[in-house]
């Protein structure tokens, strides 16, 4: 009996991804799932920070999928690598700051290049023609094809019958016959395959796998990068901008505000990189304070921090604070008034 | 075979888990790695992670947000 063919599939933790790989595994094809994580990433998890998600499963999608497959899965951390897509998109970004095709060749190039050093014969993806508007358009499928350097070791077996016939197709070693051609928008012949299969509590149809297709996250992105003049980041500022309200009040400072108290558990882990301000005479929220303040600042900075407390309607709040790398001080403020917090300020 | 320990706290899914795979890589079967997550997600992910790659899972508990798994590395 021959060794089987070998292919790498790339497992977002959605639908597709977990179809396609199902499709070879009935091939016989032994397929082993790499998955990326860029920082950008929605995960169970950090919606869990907040309490009104903690109802829902704290689950690694990704994982999830290849346990329901059987295959292993190697989860990559492409964090530095990811930079320059996100900072330098050849092909520019989507409606926010997405950077989807760039993101896709980029994907691609990574599991083209883990293909060869693990030994395997060809990579497969989820990827269906017309579902997306940038990266699975029919005219940009090629695009992903030829800058990824993939070639025709690229199979996507949800559409394959509706593109050109790839190496795995032409050499036998799947059946062409077997797989699909998926098109469009239209999740009906997804779910249905889903059922078919046995598949069901899979993750939302619809994708949405990346912060930077959400308009108030790019925001937030694109704030951090006008204050600091230049586009670049480190993974906690891009973990910050996922938690809290954040409040610029002048160009060179940030108050990261937490909404409850998850989020205070999580901003406490950067209370050592960061100014904080702390309520103590009322419940409140700790605040995060970025940038580089005078000591008319930070009393400004406390005040917005107090009205966001238990003690708005007091006529003074208690509050720490501690300016970074130097010793904490007490300070007795007036709350400011919702009037007087701009709507300008909220990034 | 000898016992490890991996410190993953403060850092969110999935690094918890990429961490432990990385690790992991590099013991040899019979090992233990005790890890230890503030992610609430790590008490479900790196189970999974170990279930699907054939580690075993000696201990998994969560005392006050922090989560301590125990792994025994397979071939």
């Amino acid at each position: 009996m021959s060794t089987p063919r070998k292919a790498v599939a790339l497992i977002s933790g959605g639908l597709d991804s977990l179809l396609a790989a199902r499709l070879m595994l009935e091939q016989g094809i032994h397929v082993e799932g790499i998955n990326f994580y860029t920082g950008f990433c929605v995960e169970g998890h950090t919606h869990a920070i907040r309490k009104k998600d903690k109802s829902k499963t704290k689950r690694n999608n990704a994982l999830w999928s290849a346990e329901q497959l059987g295959i292993k899965l190697h989860i990559l951390d492409i964090i530095d690598e990811y930079k320059d897509v996100v900072i330098n998109p050849k092909h520019g970004y989507g409606a926010n700051m997405n950077p989807c095709l760039d993101c896709k060749i980029f994907m691609v190039s990574k599991a083209k290049q883990w293909m060869q050093e693990k030994g395997f014969d060809f990579i497969i993806t989820g990827e269906v023609i017309g579902q997306r508007p940038m990266s699975q358009r029919k005219d940009l499928l090629p695009v992903v094809v030829r800058e990824s350097g993939a070639d025709d070791l690229l199979l996507r077996p949800l559409c394959a019958q509706n593109l050109a016939p790839t190496l795995p197709e032409r050499e036998g070693w799947v059946d062409r016959e077997k797989l699909l051609a998926f098109h469009g928008r239209n999740r009906k012949p997804q779910m249905a395959l889903a059922k078919e299969f046995g598949f069901d509590d899979y993750a939302s149809p619809a994708g949405g796998c990346c912060f930077l297709t959400d308009v108030n996250y790019s925001r937030k992105l694109v704030d951090l990068w006008q204050a600091r003049n230049k586009k670049e980041y480190e993974l906690d500022d891009i973990m910050l901008l996922k938690v809290g309200r954040h409040i610029r009040p002048a160009p060179h400072y940030k108050l990261i505000v937490s909404r409850e108290d998850g989020e205070n558990k999580f901003l406490n882990g950067y209370r050592k990189q960061f100014s904080t301000i702390e309520i103590k005479s009322h419940g409140g929220p700790l605040t995060l304070v970025d940038g580089d303040l005078s000591e008319d600042d930070f009393k400004q900075a406390a005040s917005i921090a107090a009205r966001f407390s238990q003690g708005r309607e007091a006529e003074s709040v208690n509050v720490l604070i501690t300016p970074h790398g130097k010793e904490g001080y007490s300070l007795d403020i007036p709350p400011m008034s919702a009037s007087e917090i701009k709507q300008e300020w909220h990034v | 075979m000898s016992s490890y320990t991996l410190d993953a706290r403060n850092s969110l899914c999935p690094m918890p888990v990429i961490k432990t795979q990385n690790t992991v890589n590099e013991l040899k079967a019979g090992d233990t790695l005790e890890v230890t997550s503030t992610d609430p997600g790590a008490l479900n992910d790196i189970p999974a992670w170990c279930r699907i790659n054939g580690h075993e899972i000696i201990n998994a508990k969560e005392n006050d947000g922090v989560v301590v798994i125990v792994i025994r590395v397979s071939d």
